[in-house]
């Protein structure tokens, strides 16, 4: 198909002439090559994935004389190729004879971490930032610093951001003076005039700061992050600020307050939102870098102001942070900040504009009740859970509800229980399925922690209602909910309670919930045993062998061999086996299909 | 409404949102969504300006100095998601604005040197702020209404205001160069993410009259509008201004000296092609379509990158960015010059031919309509000898295959054009049809067998390698 690109080896051989050479190491590069020019780009890509099977073909010296040179030479295709071959060329230092030889691969990668589209530059910073590590000193010296000045003087935008990303690689492990290039070149580019790559810098910012000595981050990382989290772009100041958590964890406790803080606590009460999120959903990380003194001092402040911020954005993401901060509050003072510089802020955010604000925090907020202890948390937390139960977003209560957990182990479940049932039952019967589904989700949660009776008399009618909702994800949900109560209250209370209202479904004059009841066998006869199914579920089954609905009938089949292990094997031969054999030859195909695959994997035939 | 967050928003998706049922439309259907500037925080205390005589009411001599005072009063700028909050000095300030779009208008005498930084000033004060975040994580403008900003009632007499100021007669950029200056573009051009299509209107004239009026923050502007455009296709695909900006540069463009510069070459090649791939190309395909042709036009030797370019980027699984794809090509054929045609004919017509045959039925429709472009038809007539043997196997084949009725009877009509241009070919093409598909079935099996026969020696090697089996 490629003849016409293909180079001037390609003339006189033949795809087949590659399978009648018997050294298995000969294959002519050529055909290997056609084939990763192939006019389809399907095919190409397929090539490329299996490039390493290429290269093993052609042996090491091949790969790296005429292999990796025409890979170098046509890098000009499809995206997703390039990212293909990036990728690969990441795991190639063996098929390239290993580390001696790794440097081979450079030139290719060097090319790929040029081109235009991000995932493909990504890719093979990736790869080289991989191969780094097998280059020998000498080698990173020799063939990979180089590359990385390269590209970080490369015209077009895309180097130089690419080059951002191998600086931390190779600056541990190479001389004196190469580090101190590679440090002029990455605050060259930390100033460069596109915000691309100003971005990429401050990016990796943090990351090159690690493998600094302490000396160089307090000369030259502190002015590069000042610079970059005073930028003209909030894209790029917004950045910044992850890096001044790495940087803040490097630095020894003294010099945090001259060198990073007043910079954080401009991002903080920065213009651009996007910049305060930022420092919002990276609160908990800045907490544990700048330590207690400062946490009280500046981050306290700073904390309240996030959680009363304009942007509700901002609001959610501090909101989500609440427990962490409490959490890692130093424990001398925690409870008097809490109560006295967090809990109000809290109690706002309880009657937020926003629904988004109101489920993050209620996503955590009961965390807090194990940090406050028992008399706190029916004092000050109760009264907020209780006003989120009843929260007009649906979300909102879920997310209470979902992490009743917490409050349990503090204060017991029944302070809440005459709250919680309005609120369960009016999530239970809500209009959109998938808060149905949700509060489904926790009943076997809530089960545990209300007890047997309470379920019994509040809960258990909801969870038989869920049987028959219209939504067929709801009734698989309710089914395989009723297994995992099952699990938790017993066999016994099972056949007491459920089970006859679940076979009693079979006579329903509605296929659907008929079919319920079969899947509620398949999920229940394992867990109440063989008594139960045998006796109780057994014929129930068999009996809807007969309905009129060949869904039903072959449901039945199904369920036959779903529960066919609980049985004994004179029930399984005896009765079950010619019920299987009737089905068998119903006139539904399906149902013969069932029936014929339920007797062979139960071993009937 | 939802959170957005450019780029590091990890939201859990919120259980209200995602029910499957309900058509986005009618979930949409609130009241009209308004916004603004995320620079109030409840500031609390009532702004207070004290009333001026109008502008008419004073003496000449007196009127430049009442003009900086209205200015300096106008740079108060209010709250108006709280709308009941200062409505009197609302109204002030509506009303002053009002009387100095009429002043600038027809006064004359009236632009001291004094009044450009206050000018500047008062409309930096009022149009610059951090825009708020978008309400919506995916907008679809076919679905969904924009957000609008809350105050407008001012901001559209700012702006009407700094219009008429930069067409004044008196208006000398030697002036107002000072203040107009590098950081005040940057900060107008940000706002063309603004989500109102009201203000991005205002800004396209705002950035036009400066574009033409500052020769000095040309370059600039063009350097600016790449980095937006870069950062849309490369990094976040979300701004909302890039039809505005792209209409801007198709008059840019239009204005360009001959030769090209490397630089605008670089523009097109490394810019403005890419902008293809986005997602939401037909919010602005046809601004860039424009612009694309305008280069075609200033220098045809551009054709061939280009036309590359769009075949690299061409879409694979979006139909209707495939249909706006054609249309495009269509707009540069109409164009071509025919020794550009002949330079790109062959990947052309492999792209083509892959369209024409497309299961989607308004790809291939819309593909073969170029065989009713007279142009395009004189094209194909001249080079028949390349074109007819790249599209003979598709349009054969789609004319006994193709589930659409309308798309064979096209393509019955594009053969029988094709019979008439070269007979010859066509009879010879259509004798070796089926020798020709043998030809390539058995290719194929070669590759399947080279494949297996590489993945044997593959696995070969590992046993080896894991001492499984002797070397």
């Amino acid at each position: 198909a490629s003849g016409a690109q293909g180079p001037a080896l390609v003339e006189g051989v033949g795809l087949g002439m590659a399978g009648a050479d018997s050294d298995d190491s000969l294959y002519p590069i050529a055909v290997l090559i056609d084939e990763l020019r192939n006019e389809d780009v399907q095919l190409r890509l397929n090539s490329i994935k299996k490039l390493s099977t290429i290269a093993l073909a052609l042996g090491v010296e091949r790969t790296r004389t005429e292999l990796l040179p025409f890979l170098t030479d046509t890098i000009y295709d499809e995206d997703e190729v390039l990212l293909a071959l990036a990728e690969q060329l990441g795991n190639f230092t063996m098929l390239v004879g290993g580390p001696e030889y790794v440097h081979c691969l450079l030139p290719p990668l060097e090319s790929l971490a040029t081109v235009e589209e991000t995932v493909v530059r990504d890719k093979a910073v990736e790869s080289l930032r991989k191969i780094s590590h097998e280059h020998s000193p000498v080698d990173l010296e020799v063939h990979f610093e180089p590359l990385v000045k390269r590209l970080a003087s490369g015209d077009w935008f895309t180097s130089r951001t690419s080059a951002c990303g191998l600086f931390s690689v190779c600056y541990p492990r190479v001389s004196s003076t190469v580090k101190a290039e590679i440090r002029q070149h990455f605050r060259t580019l930390c100033s460069d005039d596109t915000p691309m790559v100003r971005r990429a810098a401050a990016s990796k910012l943090g990351e090159f700061a690690k493998v600094l000595e302490l000396e160089y981050v307090k000369s030259d990382i502190i002015s590069l992050f000042t610079a970059l989290a005073s930028d003209e772009q909030d894209s790029v100041r917004l950045l910044a600020v992850e890096a001044g958590v790495s940087i803040a964890t490097l630095l020894p406790q003294e010099d945090l307050e001259t060198l990073v803080m007043p910079t954080l606590r401009q991002a903080a009460e920065d213009k651009s939102w996007r910049v305060r999120y930022m420092v919002a959903d990276k609160f908990s990380d800045l907490q544990k870098a700048v330590g207690p003194e400062i946490t009280k001092n500046d981050l306290v402040p700073a904390f309240q102001n996030l959680l009363k911020d304009c942007e509700a954005e901002v609001r959610a993401a501090a909101a989500n942070k609440v427990k962490e901060f409490c959490e890692n509050l130093p424990e001398d003072s925690r409870e008097t900040i809490i109560m006295t510089h967090i809990l109000p802020c809290v109690k706002e955010l309880v009657s937020d504009t926003n629904q988004h604000v109101k489920s993050a925090l209620a996503s955590v907020i009961m965390g807090l009740s194990t940090i406050l202890g028992k008399d706190n948390t029916v004092e000050h937390l109760l009264p907020l859970f209780l006003a989120q139960l009843k929260d007009e977003c649906p979300e909102v209560r879920l997310n209470i509800i979902s992490n009743l957990d917490c409050v349990n182990e503090v204060i017991g479940i029944r302070q809440l229980s005459q709250s919680l049932l309005p609120a369960i039952v009016e999530l239970a019967e809500d209009a959109k399925w998938r808060v149905r589904l949700a509060i489904i989700e926790y009943m076997p949660l809530l089960a545990g922690q209300l007890g047997v009776e309470f379920f019994d008399e509040k809960l258990n009618s909801l969870c038989m209602a869920w049987l028959v909702d219209h939504v067929y994800a709801i009734r698989e949900a309710a089914t395989c909910n009723l297994m995992k109560l099952v699990e938790k209250f017993g066999a016994e209370w099972a056949q007491n309670t459920i089970v006859p209202k679940v076979l009693g479904m079979a006579n329903d004059p509605n296929y659907l919930h008929r079919m319920t009841t079969l899947f509620c066998i398949n999920a229940l006869s394992e867990v109440c045993g063989q008594e139960i199914t045998t006796k109780h579920m057994l014929p129930v089954v068999f009996k809807m062998s007969n309905d009129q609905v060949a869904n039903v009938r072959f449901n039945v089949a199904k369920s036959l061999q779903k529960i066919g292990p609980v049985l004994d094997s004179n029930c399984l031969q005896t009765e079950v086996k010619p019920v299987l054999e009737k089905l068998a030859s119903d006139q539904d195909m399906d149902v013969k299909y069932f029936a014929q695959e339920a007797i062979s994997v139960l071993s009937l035939a | 409404s939802a959170l957005a967050m450019s780029s590091a928003a990890t939201t859990p998706p919120s259980v209200d949102k995602v029910d499957g049922f309900s058509r986005k439309s009618v979930r949409k259907a609130k009241q009209k969504r308004s916004q603004s500037s995320s620079q109030f925080r409840s500031q609390g205390k009532p702004i207070e300006l004290t009333p001026l005589p109008l502008l008419k009411d004073v003496s000449a001599q007196e009127q430049p100095e009442l003009f900086l005072k209205k200015l300096q009063q106008c740079c108060a700028v209010f709250d108006f998601m709280d709308t009941l909050s200062d409505l009197k000095m609302k109204e002030y300030k509506r009303s002053t604005l009002n009387e100095l779009v009429d002043y600038v208008t027809v006064s004359r005498g009236y632009l001291t040197e004094q009044a450009y930084p206050e000018v500047v000033k008062m409309v930096s004060y009022n149009i610059f702020r951090t825009l708020p975040p978008s309400e919506s994580n995916e907008f679809d403008p076919e679905e969904d209404e924009p957000t609008l900003e809350a105050s407008w009632p001012h901001l559209q007499l700012v702006y009407e205001f700094f219009i008429r100021f930069l067409e004044s007669q008196e208006f000398q950029p030697s002036i107002a160069k000072k203040y107009i200056d590098q950081k005040f573009v940057l900060q107008l051009l940000e706002l063309f993410d603004s989500e109102d299509p009201r203000e991005r209107d205002y800004l396209k004239t705002v950035l036009h009259r400066i574009y033409g009026k500052f020769l000095g923050l040309r370059a600039f502007i063009r350097k600016q509008i790449n980095n937006i455009f870069l950062r849309f296709v490369y990094e976040t695909e979300h701004f909302n201004g890039v039809a505005e900006l792209l209409e801007i540069l198709g008059s840019i463009i239009n204005g360009f000296a001959l030769p090209l510069k490397a630089e605008h070459k670089q523009f097109l090649v490394k810019v403005l092609i890419p902008l293809h791939t986005v997602r939401s190309l037909s919010l602005f395909h046809a601004q860039l379509a424009y612009c694309i042709v305008q280069f075609l036009e200033k220098d045809p030797a551009l054709t061939e990158p280009v036309i590359r370019g769009l075949l690299k980027f061409w879409p694979k699984t979006c139909s209707q960015k495939e249909v706006m794809f054609l249309g495009e090509l269509e707009e540069i054929l109409d164009v071509i010059e025919p020794t550009q045609f002949v330079k790109i004919q062959e990947p052309l017509f492999k792209q083509i031919s892959r369209c024409v045959s497309s299961p989607h039925f308004q790809v291939a429709e819309r593909a073969l309509y170029y065989w009713n472009n007279e142009y395009i038809m004189s094209l194909i007539e001249e080079n028949s000898n390349v074109i007819l043997p790249i599209m003979f196997t598709s349009l054969y084949r789609i004319s006994k295959e193709h589930w659409n009725p309308a798309i064979v009877a096209l393509v019955y009509n594009v053969l029988k054009a094709f019979m008439e241009m070269n007979s010859t070919l066509f009879d010879e093409l259509t004798s070796t049809y089926k020798s020709d598909r043998q030809r390539e079935k058995k290719k194929e099996k070669e590759r399947e067998e080279l494949w297996k026969r590489l993945e044997d020696l593959e696995l070969k090697r590992s046993l080896q390698s894991d001492g499984i089996i002797p070397t």
